[in-house]
Order: structure tokens, then C-alpha cells, then sequence
């Protein structure tokens, strides 16, 4: 946790308990600020809901079967399937803004990646392979990453070589293969997609389960211990001060219980009845009680079909964790946050600024290419829209995330927990009646605003 | 006294680059020989940090030859300098100000372990040996350098160019933001140095350190060099015509 993004601890000369706790665990304050306003979101949806339209709710006890408000296991899970393809390019994004520059397009490659992977699977690959052939989704997820990274590439170099600022370069590219993507296929949708691909967006069938779940959250537990044990017996070596214990103990066990915790829910949320009635008539079994028409989900066998972490959510880790790992323990990693914080100095370091631009740029096209890949298995389709706008979303959750806008500071973490913000505002005016559209862009705009002027202030205090 | 007599560590010859037009240097020759402290002089514009780019590899000069101990060499960025073991303080400092001072001092060449990842606390603890020697006051490891003052940015540059055995030392006004105190501190150094067997390029408006630190001084006018001096045959005065009037002493060459 020694990430140089971080700020300077707060070192007033009265220090209160609070400071004092801070400084102990090495907490970024602004890491409490974006999470304490999560959960604020959280709640004032729950309450909302509760209070103002009268629907059960799981914090006064109601069951789960019943309660319809923000804070059940099903609004979670879906919310968790929502956030992961705009976190995944928000990762991205983070390193595009780091560096002092900006990518307009990324929703625009998503819907003309998506389409043509729907061409690609509908046109070449099942008349060439057969109906559900185990290799098409395997080849349509290479080749949308692929294709995400070449255009990413190929706008990089313009911005690198060409020294077309990237706001512009990003713009043409929003245009550009936003209507590319039209042309695709005259503006058609094209479906279904392959069986094994649709399993990448999610769904009853596209999750972990819950046996697999608990196994997954006990690992990343053990993993994040290991970590720490790590860290602190790498500071130990070199004679660094090392951590309070007490403090030790309270990051990892907080972090233990967030991952636990978030198993429990996701695996509380049950399969859907008719796809349980799919899974047992797939086997050629009798359908147990609990799942007949007009049975209990919540009792018997029913219950051990939980969900589990959907694919899109264990994507969204293993991207976080790669992008976290590149970010604070590569010399890449270095030298994007180098470039941000003073490019002429990275330059006469011998930092070779312009390959380090496009290869960001690749790296982000191959991140919307990811997301493109989420977004049409979840559809189950291709259609030119797909992505529409967000790459404002994506930009606004860096940006919520700490991701500052002239460069040299952001985190990984603080991209998903601002896309996790934003998705939850999202759904959250969806599930209270808000959802056609006007309300909901009026709320996050305010929100984004707002973010960006608590880290101006923020960042002035600590000066 | 300087042994004049080898190779000298580096000699720029016929050196010119011009920017739209304008001969920023113009045919310039310079040598710097090991252990030596050239000074080089003029007034604001006179070419002195262009020149010196050249050398360091922030520019690419339009024509002329740059021989390392007699070699000629390519120099057409920092690496291809960093690589002749030349290091240079820049006048901006060149520091990255949202990352910490051992981030800075490996910038570019941060020490990696097994497995390729940056070895933050290995960096961290050379960070605190080498600091440990110019500034023993040093304690700022953990926040940014945007967040020290401007002697300890100075040193945190300093320990970046002296860290990697560097063989030439270009410095840009290394004194000019610094207290007294420090000021001192990096006369000290520069001794030091020069002790090692160093050659420094040290570009310098203050006439007293130049009179103090340097063993020759290369005044520059208009992108052209007036002459070339033996600091200790001649007086401070003979220095300023040089520089104010482009006049040349009888001694310069």
C-alpha cells in the first residue's frame, strides 16, 4: 500500500483519534469518502423506496421473496453485472486521464466491435463450424479484443506521431465507428449469439454458482492475506517502519469481510423458477417441490441455486487486478503516472512518451473490446447502439473514482468504486420510478459535478 | 591542476542548431576533460542550455561531431546520453512532482525484481543511503516531491544524477533557488566530484561561483562562443567583458 498515488497523510499538529486511525492503516480518506457516499446512495434508495412508496424492505425484517427495495440480493447482483463493463473501461480510462488525455470513443468501439463480432459468430463462424461449436465464443472474444486494441492502437498513433490532441482525435473516433458500426449491417440487430458466448454476460447460467463462489471469496481471503503478510515482511527486510498490528488487522479483516460479505449476498440471490425447472428438465429429472409452479425458492434444494459472482463481475477482478498490478508494481505503471505528473521531465528520463501513449491507447481499445464482448452476450445480440453514451459514464465514474483531470493522479479501485456510484444511481432511479431517462442523466450530471468539486476542496485542504 | 595533456572526455566540435531560422549556437567547440569543471556563461539566450542539450539529449544538433573519451557517439535522446553515462540537473529540475523522491531518482530506471516488478523498497532504502549522504536531513520519503522545499527538490536531482556513476555531470544553475546554506552544500558536492574524477559542464550566472568552482570558463554570446578562459589567469572583470561586451582577454583561446 505504499502506491505513490497516494496523498500525503494529514499532518496537523493536533491530530484527532480519526487522523491518528488513518495514518495507522494507511486508509486514503478519500477512499472512506467514496464509499461512505456508496453507501449513502444505498440507503437513500432503500429509504426511499420504503418510506415513500410503502415496498418491504430486508432492514426491517421483510423476506426476501417479498422485499423489492434497492438492498436485496437480486438488485445487488443485478447492479454488480451493470457496474463490471463500465468499470472495465474505466480502468482503462484511468490511464488515458492520468496521462493528461481524454477518450471520447470507447462507447463508439464497443457497438462496432459488437457488431462485428455478431457478424463474424452469425456470418463465418457457425456456417463454417457448426451450430454451438465449443471454439466460436473462444474465437469472438480474441477477435473483439483484438479489434478493440487495433483501433485503440490506431488512434494512439494519430495523438502520439501526429500530435493531434486527443480530445479531437477521440471525437472523429465517437463519430467515425459509431457509424461504422451502423453500416455493419444496415443498421439490423443481429442475433442470437453463440450459446457459450451469451454465457459471458451473466445470467443464471453465466455465473460461478454458489459452491464456486464460496470457494472463490475463501481464496481471494487467503490471497489477500498473503499479501500483507508480504508487504510487511518486505518493509521488515529493508528496516521500514511496519504497520500497528491492531491496524494490520483491521485493513485485512475489512477487507475479508467486504469479500465474504459479498459472496453471501450474491449467492442468496436464487435462480429464477423457470430456470430451475430448465436445469432439472436439462438432466432429465423431476422438478422438486420447491420449484413446481407456485413453490418456494427460498426453501429445500431451491436454495442451493444461488447465483454466485456473475462472469462479468469475475472479469471485472481479474481486470482490476491486472490493471492494479500494472499500475503500482510495473515500470509502465511508473512511467503513466510519470507522464501525467510532468511529461517533459518522463521525457528527459528517457521515457519514450510517445510509444507509452499509444500503447494506452491499445490497452484502452482492448478494454472496450472486453466490454464490448460483456455488452452483446448479455443483449444475446449486436446492435449498432450498443454503448451509446457511455463513455461519458465511463469517463464520469474515473472521474468520481479520484481520477484527476490534469493529470498525474488516480487509482484503479477508485475507477470501480466510481462506476459502481454511477451504475447505482443509475438503477436506483430505475427501481423508484425514475427511469425514463430525464431524471436519472439530471441526477448524475449533479453528481459528477458535485464529486469533481468535494476533490477540489479536498485537494486544497491538504495543501 | 587539470591534466590537459590525454583524451578529453568530451569534446563538442562545430556544434550549431538553429530553431526556425535563428542560430541558437553557432560552430561552437568545447572540451571537458576528467576531473575539470567547465563553466559555461553568457547572458539569458546566449545558447548555453541549448548547447548543453544537445550534449544531455534533449535536442539533436543540426550539425557538428560530440567524441566521448575520443569516441564519436550518436546522441538522439536522454537514453542515448543516460548510456554514455552522462547525467544531468536540469534547470527545472526535471522532477516528476506527483511521485516521491525515490520514484524520481529511478525514474527510467527503476530496479526490478525476479519477476519484473518494481522493487519499491529496495528503491526506497537506496533512496535513503544515497540522501543519507548529500542531505542528512533528508526525511521526506513517503510524499510526493511537490511537497518538499525547493533545496530538498534540488537534492532529490542531484542524488538522481550522482546515483548512476555518472562519468559527465551537466549541471543547469544547480544553485540558483537555493539558500546560502545549501548553496554550500552543492559546492561541497561539486569538489567532491571533480575529487572522483568527474568532468561537470556547470552553466552558472553567479560570477563568484563560476570564479570559486570552475576550473575554465566558456563565455557564449548569440549563440557563438567568445572565448575560452583559464579561470585562475584571469580576474572576474576580464570575465564580465566577455560576457556584457563580448570582448576577448589576451589570454582566451
Amino acid at each position: 500500500m505504499t502506491s505513490t498515488s497516494q496523498p500525503p497523510s494529514l499532518q496537523t499538529p493536533p491530530e484527532s483519534g480519526f487522523g491518528r486511525f488513518l495514518r495507522a492503516t494507511e486508509i486514503d480518506p478519500r477512499l472512506l469518502g467514496m464509499v461512505g457516499a456508496l453507501v449513502l446512495i444505498c440507503l437513500a434508495f432503500e429509504l426511499y423506496s420504503a418510506l415513500v412508496l410503502g415496498r418491504p424492505t430486508m432492514l426491517l425484517g421483510a423476506a426476501q421473496a417479498e422485499a423489492n427495495g434497492f438492498l436485496t440480493p437480486r438488485n445487488l447482483w443485478n447492479l454488480s453485472v451493470q457496474t463490471a463493463y463500465i468499470g472495465i473501461m474505466a480502468t482503462g480510462m484511468v490511464l488515458v486521464i492520468i496521462t493528461r488525455n481524454i477518450d471520447l470513443s470507447v462507447g463508439s468501439i464497443m457497438g462496432m466491435v459488437g457488431m462485428y463480432m455478431g457478424l463474424l459468430q452469425v456470418e463465418y463462424l457457425t456456417p463454417a463450424l457448426g451450430l454451438g461449436h465449443p471454439t466460436i465464443w473462444i474465437i469472438t472474444v480474441a477477435f473483439g479484443i483484438a479489434m478493440g486494441a487495433l483501433i485503440g492502437a490506431f488512434q494512439g498513433l494519430m495523438i502520439a506521431y501526429l500530435a493531434i490532441p486527443s480530445f479531437i482525435v477521440t471525437l472523429g473516433g465517437l463519430l467515425v465507428w459509431r457509424g461504422a458500426a451502423f453500416l455493419v449491417a444496415g443498421g439490423k440487430t443481429i442475433a442470437p449469439m453463440d450459446e457459450n458466448f451469451a454465457l459471458i454476460g451473466g445470467g443464471s447460467f453465466g455465473a460461478l454458482g454458489r459452491t464456486g463462489s464460496w470457494i472463490f471469496g475463501v481464496i481471494a481471503c487467503v490471497f489477500v492475506v498473503l499479501m500483507f503478510i508480504n508487504g510487511r515482511k518486505s518493509r521488515r527486510t529493508h528496516g521500514f517502519a511496519l504497520r500497528p498490528v491492531w491496524a494490520e488487522t483491521f485493513v485485512i479483516g475489512t477487507i475479508c469481510a467486504v469479500i465474504i460479505g459479498a459472496t453471501a449476498v450474491v449467492n442468496s440471490y436464487v435462480w429464477p423458477i423457470g430456470n430451475i425447472q430448465k436445469y432439472y428438465a436439462a438432466l432429465g429429472q423431476d422438478v422438486p417441490a420447491c420449484a413446481q409452479k407456485g413453490g418456494d425458492i427460498y426453501s429445500d434444494v431451491c436454495v442451493g441455486f444461488g447465483h454466485g459472482f456473475a462472469y462479468p463481475v469475475l472479469i471485472l477482478i481479474a481486470v482490476a487486478l491486472f490493471m492494479t498490478i500494472l499500475m503500482t508494481r510495473t515500470r509502465f505503471g511508473k512511467y503513466v503516472f510519470a507522464i501525467g505528473g510532468n511529461p517533459e521531465a518522463a521525457a528527459l528520463s528517457g521515457i519514450n512518451t510517445r510509444a507509452m501513449t499509444v500503447k494506452i491507447f491499445t490497452l484502452m481499445g482492448g478494454l472496450a473490446g472486453i466490454a464490448a464482448v460483456i455488452g452483446a452476450a448479455r443483449q444475446n445480440s449486436a446492435t449498432n447502439a450498443m454503448g451509446n453514451l457511455d463513455e461519458l459514464y465511463v469517463i464520469a465514474a474515473a472521474v468520481v473514482g479520484g481520477t484527476s483531470l490534469a493529470g498525474g493522479v488516480g487509482t484503479i479501485y477508485g475507477a470501480i468504486i466510481g462506476a459502481l456510484i454511477l451504475t447505482s444511481l443509475q438503477t436506483g432511479m430505475v427501481l423508484i420510478g425514475f427511469g425514463d431517462g430525464s431524471y436519472q442523466r439530471i441526477v448524475i450530471g449533479i453528481a459528477l459535478v458535485l464529486a469533481v468539486y468535494l476533490d477540489i476542496l479536498y485537494r486544497k485542504r491538504l495543501k | 591542476m587539470v591534466d590537459r595533456t590525454g583524451t578529453p572526455l568530451v569534446e563538442l566540435r562545430d556544434i550549431s542548431i538553429a530553431f526556425g531560422g535563428i542560430r541558437a549556437v553557432d560552430n561552437v567547440t568545447v572540451n571537458l576533460f576528467p576531473g575539470e569543471v567547465v563553466g559555461l556563461l553568457g547572458h539569458n539566450g546566449a545558447g548555453k542550455s541549448t548547447l548543453i542539450k544537445c550534449l544531455s539529449g534533449a535536442y539533436q544538433k543540426d550539425s557538428g561531431q560530440i567524441l566521448i573519451n575520443g569516441q564519436e557517439v550518436e546522441i538522439n535522446n536522454p537514453r542515448d546520453a543516460r548510456s554514455q553515462n552522462i547525467e544531468t540537473i536540469y534547470q527545472t529540475l526535471a522532477l516528476a512532482d506527483n511521485l516521491d523522491a525515490a520514484s524520481n531518482l529511478f525514474l527510467g530506471r527503476e530496479l526490478v525484481g525476479a519477476m519484473g516488478f518494481v522493487d519499491e523498497s529496495a528503491m526506497e532504502a537506496e533512496t535513503r543511503k544515497i540522501m543519507g549522504r548529500l542531505n542528512p536531513n533528508f526525511r521526506k520519503f513517503n510524499v510526493p516531491v511537490s511537497a518538499l522545499s525547493g533545496g530538498q527538490r534540488q537534492s532529490v536531482a542531484i542524488a538522481r544524477a550522482v546515483y548512476f556513476n555518472a562519468k559527465i555531470l551537466i549541471m543547469d544553475e544547480p544553485t540558483a533557488a537555493l539558500g546560502p546554506h545549501e548553496t554550500q552544500m552543492v559546492s561541497e558536492l561539486i569538489q567532491e566530484l571533480k575529487a572522483q574524477g568527474l568532468g561537470i559542464f556547470l552553466i552558472e550566472h553567479d560570477i563568484h561561483n563560476v570564479m570559486k568552482l570552475c576550473d575554465r570558463a566558456v563565455v557564449m554570446k548569440n549563440g557563438q562562443r567568445v572565448g575560452t578562459v583559464n579561470v585562475d589567469e584571469v580576474t572576474d572583470e576580464d570575465i564580465l567583458g566577455m560576457i556584457i561586451l563580448g570582448k576577448k582577454p589576451p589570454q582566451a583561446v
